[in-house]
C-alpha cells in the first residue's frame, strides 16, 4: 500500500521543515506580530500530522521517540507553574512582565515572561493534537 | 478559649490519620490507637467541670464566612457538658469494647474507626456549637457517620436497607430543622443560639415563630426516634453492636432531646411546643414499650426500649417546659423538675441501656444468636454477664437499688404534676399522662425482665445455639462492668451528679428560675408512702401478672397487622416515589439525543424568541454596516450553497470536504475582517479537522440515509429554520441597540499594559491569561480522555464482574 | 457587510441544527462542527467588521477593529477542535462496542 508515496514521502520530508520552522516562528513573533502560542503549536502539531500522514506511525514513533502525553503534561505544567511564579514577587496569579536587554549577536533584545506561558500553551497543543492523532490512528 | 474548638476537630482530624495507622502497623488492633483519644477528651471535659459547676459558660468563637455570620462558635455550659462526657466517656468504653468485639482479621477496622471518630466529632460539635448553620452542619454529618457505620457491613442487604432508611428519615428531618434555623435566623437577624435565646420576647409574636418551631421539632423527633419516625432506629441494629451501643442509644439518638433542650428557652412555654414534645414523648414512650415485649430479637427488643426511653424523656423535656408559661415564679417551680428529671433520667439511661447492649453483644458473640426464642439458662455458664444484666434490667425496669429507680420515680412525680396545671388545658387532658405513663411502665417492667429471663434463665437448650456458649474474656465484660458500676453509684450518690452536672445544666436551660428555692431538688431514694411508690409497686405485680400470663393476652399484638404497620407505609412511599420518578421520566427521557435536542431547542425558541417578541427589542439598523465587495459576495454565496450541499451530500467524504470548504472561506473571512491570527488558526485546525475525520472514518461505516417521510423531517425543518432565524434576529438586534460602551478600547493600551503590541495575543497571554491557561488545561483534559477512550477497552464481560 | 454576514450565520445554524437533529452519528458531529463555524462568525461580526486596521499597534492606522471577540473565538476555535476530536471518537467507540451508528438504535441497551 505504500508504493504510491514517494513524491508525498520526498515532498514532505523538505516541507516538514519549512513548515517547523514557520511554526517556531509564529510562535515567537506572537507578541508584537500575528502568532503565539496557540497558532506556534497548532502549525508545529500540523508538521508532525504530515509526516504522520507521508510515513506510518511505526517510523515515525521509532524516529521520534516522545510520549505526546507527557508534552502535553509538561506544557499544562508550565503554563500553570509560570502563572505561580507571578505570585513569589508578590504579583497576582498569571501577571506577566517583560523586559528588554542588549545582547551581544541579537541586538536589542525583548525578553517577556508571557513568552515562556505561552510556550507552555503551545507544547500543551502539540502534546494533545499529536496525542488525538497518534491514538486513533494506532486503534487498528 | 481557642482550645475547645481543638478538642472538637481533634477525633476528626484523627480519623483521617486512622487509614494511614492501619496501614503503617497492619499487626496492631486499631482500636488501641484510638482509644487514646476519647480518653484525652473525656479528661478535659472533666477538668472543665469545676469552671461550669459555678455556672460559668466556656465560650469561644472563630470567624469562619463573615459575609454569612457564620461563625465557629463554642459554648460550653452545663447542658452540653453533660453531653460531652456521655459522649467522650460512652465513647471510650465503646471503643475498649469493641477491641474485642471486633476481630482485627475479618473486619475492616480502619473504616470502622474512622466513621466512629468522625461520629464523635460530629457530636461533640452538635452538642457545643452556638451557631445554628454550624448546628446544622455537624447534626447532618452525625446522621452521615450513622449511615457508614450501619452500613458497616454492607455485603448485608438488611445493613445497608436500615442505613438508607436511617438516613432518609433523619436527614430529611435535618432539612426541616435547617428551614427552621433560617427561619429563626429571619426574625433575629441573628445565628448566634445564645443571642436569639436573649431575644425570645420579641419574637414570640411573629409570624414564623410557630412554624420554626414544628420545622426543629421534626427534625429533633427524627433524629431522637420519636413516633411516627421511629421506625428507623430498629433497623439501625443491623450496625455492629459497639456502634448500636454508641450512636443508637447512648449518644446521637440524643441529639434531638438536646435540642429540644437547647431551644427550651426559646420556644417552652408555648402551647405548641407543650402539646407537640410532651404528646409525642408520651405516646413513643408507651408504643415502644408496648412493641418491645413483642420482639424476639433482643436487639430489636432493646431498640423499641431505647425508643420508649427516649420517648419518656421527650415528654419530661414537653412538661418542664410548662414552667415558662407567664414567667418564672414559684408557683411553676413545680413543673422544672420534669426537666430535671429528664437531665437525671438522660445520664442514666446512658449507663443502663449502654451496658445492656453491650450485654447482648456478649450473649451474640458467645452464643450466635439474639433470638429469645433459642436462648436460655445461660446463667451457670455465663455468670458475669448475668450478674451484669440484672444491673441493667432492673435499672431500666426502674427497681431499686439502681439508678433508673430514682428518675422512673421522678418521672411519675412529673406525670402526676400534669394534671394539676391550669394552663394549656391541662386540667381536661392532664390525667391522660399519669395512666400513659403507668400503663407503659408496666411494658418496660416487661421486656426488662424479658432480658433476663428469656436469656438466662428457663431450659438449656444446646441444639437451638451455634457456638458453645462461654464467658466472654475480661476486656469485653470490662466496659459493661464500668457502666454497671455507675449505675449503682448513681443510686447511692445521686446527688453529687446533680450538684456538679444537672444543676449547671438546669441554670442553662431555664435560666430565669436559677437561685430560686427548690428550684435544683435534693434526690432521696426514700420519699414517704406516696403515690409514686403505690405506681411502682404497681408495676411490679401488674408487669410478674401479664408477664406470666403472655400467651394469654398476646393476641392484642394481632390487632395491629404487619399490613398496617408504619414500616410498611415507609416502605411502599418509598416504591410509589420510585416507580412514580421512573415513569415520570421514562415519559420524556426516551434515550434518543435528537428527542432531547428538540427539547432544548424548543425551550430556547419559546424563552429567547419569546423575550425578544415580548419585550419589543427586536431592531434592524443597516445604516453602519460596512460595504460589501464583490469577492465577498462570491464568497458568501459560496458557503451557502456549500452548506446546503452538505444536507444533500450522498456519501459522507463530500460532507466532511463540503466542511473543510466552510472552514477555508472562514479563514477566507477572517482576512477581510483584520484577524490575521484568526486566519492562520483556523487554516491549520480546518486541516487538522479534516485529517481527524478521515481518521475516524476508517473506524465508521458510511452514513445511511436519513428518514425522508415529511413526518420526520417537518418538525427537524421547522426547528432549524426557527434556529436559524432566532440566531440572525438576536444577532441583527444586538447591532441595531448599542446600549453599552464597548470594553475593547481598553485593550488597545497593551503596548503599555502588557508590552505586547499584537493585542489578541496580548489578552490572551496577559490580561485573560486565566482563561488561557483552563483552556489549555481543557483541551489537555480532551486529549486524555480521546487517549483514555482508545486505549481502556474493557475486557469482554468486564462489566459483568463489576456489577456483582 | 455585517447584514449579510448576519444572515449567512442563520443559513449555517438552521443547517448545523438541522443536521444535529439526524439520527446518523456523523451528521450530528458535521452539525457541531458547523455550528461552531457559525458561532465563530457570529462573534466577530458583533464587534463590527472592517472598523479599522489590523490589531497590531505600531502601525499607521489609527483606529483598529474591536479585538476581544478575536481573542475570544481563537480560544473557542481550539476548543472546538479538542471537543469535535472526543464527539469523533466517542461516537467511533461507541459504534465498536454497541454496533451501531443509529443514534434510534442506540437508545435502551440495557446497560441501565
Amino acid at each position: 500500500m505504500r508504493e504510491n508515496d514517494i513524491i508525498l514521502q520526498t515532498v514532505s520530508k523538505v516541507a516538514v521543515f519549512i513548515i517547523l520552522t514557520f511554526g517556531v516562528y509564529l510562535f515567537l513573533s506572537g507578541h508584537h506580530n500575528p502568532g503565539g502560542g496557540f497558532i506556534g503549536g497548532l502549525t508545529l502539531s500540523s508538521a508532525f500530522v504530515l509526516l504522520y500522514i507521508a510515513f506510518d506511525v511505526e517510523s515515525v514513533n521509532a524516529g521520534i521517540p516522545l510520549n505526546y502525553k507527557m508534552v502535553a503534561a509538561v506544557g499544562v505544567l508550565i503554563a500553570i507553574c509560570t502563572g505561580m511564579g507571578s505570585l513569589l514577587f508578590g504579583s497576582a496569579f498569571l501577571s506577566q512582565s517583560s523586559a528588554y536587554f542588549n545582547l551581544p549577536v541579537f541586538g536589542k533584545t525583548g525578553f517577556a515572561t508571557v513568552t515562556l506561558f505561552e510556550s507552555g500553551v503551545a507544547l500543551g497543543v502539540v502534546g494533545v493534537v499529536i496525542t488525538i492523532m497518534v491514538s486513533i490512528s494506532e486503534d487498528v | 478559649m481557642i482550645s475547645i474548638h481543638a478538642f472538637i476537630l481533634i477525633p476528626i482530624l484523627t480519623a483521617f490519620l486512622i487509614p494511614i495507622f492501619g496501614r503503617q502497623f497492619p499487626k496492631l488492633h486499631l482500636g488501641w490507637v484510638v482509644l487514646p483519644v476519647p480518653i484525652l477528651l473525656f479528661s478535659f471535659f472533666v477538668s472543665k467541670i469545676p469552671v461550669i459547676s459555678a455556672n460559668k459558660a466556656i465560650t469561644g468563637s472563630v470567624a469562619w464566612i463573615r459575609a454569612l455570620d457564620l461563625h465557629f462558635a463554642v459554648y460550653l455550659d452545663g447542658l452540653s457538658l453533660i453531653f460531652t462526657l456521655l459522649i467522650t466517656g460512652i465513647g471510650s468504653l465503646v471503643v475498649l469494647y469493641s477491641i474485642f468485639y471486633l476481630s482485627k482479621e475479618k473486619e475492616s477496622l480502619s473504616h470502622f474507626y474512622t466513621y466512629l471518630l468522625l461520629f464523635m466529632g460530629a457530636m461533640l460539635g452538635v452538642v457545643l456549637s452556638d451557631n445554628l448553620m454550624v448546628l446544622y452542619l455537624f447534626w447532618e454529618l452525625t446522621s452521615i457517620s450513622s449511615f457508614l457505620l450501619i452500613a458497616f457491613w454492607f455485603r448485608r442487604k438488611k445493613s445497608r436497607y436500615g442505613a438508607q432508611k436511617s438516613f432518609l428519615i433523619t436527614v430529611g428531618g435535618g432539612i426541616a430543622m435547617l428551614v427552621g434555623f433560617i427561619m429563626l435566623q429571619v426574625m433575629t437577624a441573628t445565628n448566634s443560639v445564645q443571642e436569639i435565646i436573649a431575644m425570645r420576647d420579641s419574637i414570640q409574636d411573629h409570624e414564623l415563630f410557630v412554624p420554626s418551631l414544628v420545622l426543629i421539632l421534626l427534625g429533633a423527633f427524627t433524629k431522637s426516634a420519636q413516633f411516627p419516625f421511629h421506625i428507623w432506629l430498629p433497623d439501625a441494629m443491623e450496625a455492629p453492636t459497639p456502634v448500636s451501643a454508641y450512636l443508637h442509644s447512648a449518644t446521637m439518638v440524643k441529639a434531638g432531646l438536646f435540642l429540644v433542650a437547647r431551644f427550651t428557652p426559646v420556644f417552652g412555654g408555648e402551647a405548641t411546643w407543650f402539646w407537640l414534645v410532651s404528646g409525642v414523648g408520651i405516646f413513643t414512650m408507651f408504643w415502644g414499650s408496648f412493641t418491645a415485649v413483642r420482639q424476639n430479637d433482643l436487639k430489636a427488643l432493646l431498640a423499641y426500649s431505647t425508643i420508649s426511653q427516649l420517648g419518656l424523656m421527650m415528654s419530661l423535656f414537653g412538661l418542664g417546659s410548662a414552667a415558662l408559661q407567664g414567667g418564672a415564679s414559684t408557683n411553676s417551680i413545680i413543673y422544672t423538675q420534669a426537666i430535671f428529671a429528664a437531665l437525671f433520667h438522660l445520664v442514666n439511661h446512658a449507663t443502663f441501656k449502654g451496658a445492656l447492649f453491650m450485654i447482648v453483644g456478649i450473649v451474640d458473640h458467645g452464643v450466635g444468636t439474639r433470638d429469645v426464642r433459642k436462648l436460655g439458662g445461660l446463667l451457670s455458664l455465663m455468670p458475669i454477664t448475668f450478674t451484669l444484666s440484672v444491673i441493667g434490667s432492673f435499672s431500666m425496669a426502674g427497681l431499686p437499688p439502681f439508678n433508673g429507680f430514682l428518675s422512673k420515680e421522678m418521672f411519675f412525680t412529673a406525670v402526676l404534676n400534669a394534671p394539676e396545671m391550669s394552663i394549656f388545658s391541662m386540667d381536661t387532658w392532664g390525667l391522660l399522662f399519669p395512666i400513659i405513663a403507668w400503663i407503659g411502665s408496666i411494658f418496660t417492667f416487661i421486656y426488662s425482665m424479658i432480658i433476663v429471663f428469656r436469656t438466662f434463665l428457663g431450659p438449656y437448650r444446646r441444639e437451638r445455639l451455634e457456638k458453645d456458649p462461654h464467658e466472654a474474656p475480661i476486656g469485653m465484660l470490662l466496659s459493661p462492668i464500668v457502666l454497671c458500676t455507675f449505675v449503682i453509684l448513681l443510686f447511692f450518690f445521686p446527688n453529687l451528679l446533680s450538684k456538679y452536672l444537672l444543676a449547671p445544666a438546669m441554670n442553662g436551660i431555664l435560666p430565669t428560675y436559677q437561685n430560686m428555692e427548690g428550684f435544683i431538688p435534693k434526690i432521696s431514694a426514700w420519699h414517704g408512702f406516696n403515690l409514686e411508690l403505690l405506681m411502682t409497686a404497681g408495676v411490679v405485680i401488674l408487669g410478674i401478672v401479664l408477664m406470666n400470663t403472655y400467651r394469654f393476652w398476646n393476641v392484642i399484638y394481632d390487632l395491629f397487622p404487619e399490613k398496617l404497620s408504619l414500616d410498611r407505609g415507609y416502605q411502599w412511599i418509598l416504591a410509589a416515589s420510585e416507580s412514580g420518578s421512573k415513569k415520570a421520566t421514562d415519559r420524556y427521557m426516551t434515550g434518543f439525543l435528537p428527542n432531547y435536542l428538540y427539547y432544548i431547542f424548543g425551550f430556547l425558541l419559546l424563552m429567547v424568541g419569546g423575550t425578544l417578541f415580548l419585550s419589543g427589542s427586536i431592531a434592524f439598523d443597516p445604516s453602519n454596516d460596512a460595504s460589501v465587495s464583490l469577492y465577498e459576495g462570491v464568497f458568501v454565496g459560496i458557503m451557502s450553497i456549500a452548506v446546503v450541499g452538505i444536507l444533500f451530500a450522498k456519501s459522507r467524504m463530500t460532507a466532511t470536504l463540503l466542511n473543510g470548504l466552510l472552514g477555508y472561506s472562514i479563514a477566507v473571512f477572517f482576512v477581510l475582517f483584520r484577524a490575521p491570527d484568526l486566519a492562520l488558526t483556523q487554516l491549520v485546525v480546518e486541516t487538522v479537522t479534516t485529517v481527524l475525520f478521515l481518521l475516524c472514518f476508517y473506524h465508521l461505516p458510511e452514513w445511511s440515509k436519513e428518514d425522508r417521510s415529511w413526518k420526520v423531517r417537518f418538525p427537524k425543518i421547522i426547528i432549524s429554520i426557527g434556529m436559524g432565524a432566532l440566531t440572525v434576529l438576536i444577532a441583527l438586534s444586538v447591532q441595531g441597540n448599542k446600549l453599552f460602551e464597548s470594553i475593547s478600547s481598553y485593550f488597545e493600551d497593551s503596548y503599555e499594559l502588557a508590552g505586547g503590541r499584537n493585542i489578541v495575543n496580548s489578552i490572551l497571554g496577559d490580561f485573560r491569561a486565566f482563561d488561557t491557561m483552563l483552556e489549555v488545561v481543557v483541551l489537555f483534559i480532551a486529549g486524555i480522555g480521546v487517549y483514555t477512550l482508545v486505549k481502556l477497552k474493557a475486557p469482554q464481560g468486564g462489566d459483568k464482574i463489576e456489577r456483582k | 457587510m455585517e447584514t449579510i454576514i448576519t444572515l449567512l450565520i442563520g443559513v449555517l445554524v438552521s443547517v448545523a441544527t438541522y443536521l444535529l437533529l439526524s439520527k446518523n452519528v456523523i451528521r450530528v458531529v458535521l452539525g457541531s462542527a458547523i455550528l461552531s463555524h457559525a458561532i465563530h462568525l457570529l462573534l466577530i461580526t458583533m464587534g463590527g467588521l472592517k472598523k479599522g486596521g489590523v490589531p497590531i499597534l505600531g502601525g499607521k492606522v489609527e483606529t483598529y477593529v474591536d479585538a476581544l471577540p478575536q481573542a475570544l473565538i481563537l480560544t473557542a476555535i481550539v476548543i472546538s477542535f479538542a471537543v469535535t476530536a472526543f464527539f469523533l471518537v466517542l461516537m467511533y467507540r461507541t459504534y465498536q462496542s454497541v454496533g451501531t451508528d443509529n443514534l434510534h438504535e442506540m437508545r435502551g441497551t440495557n446497560d441501565e
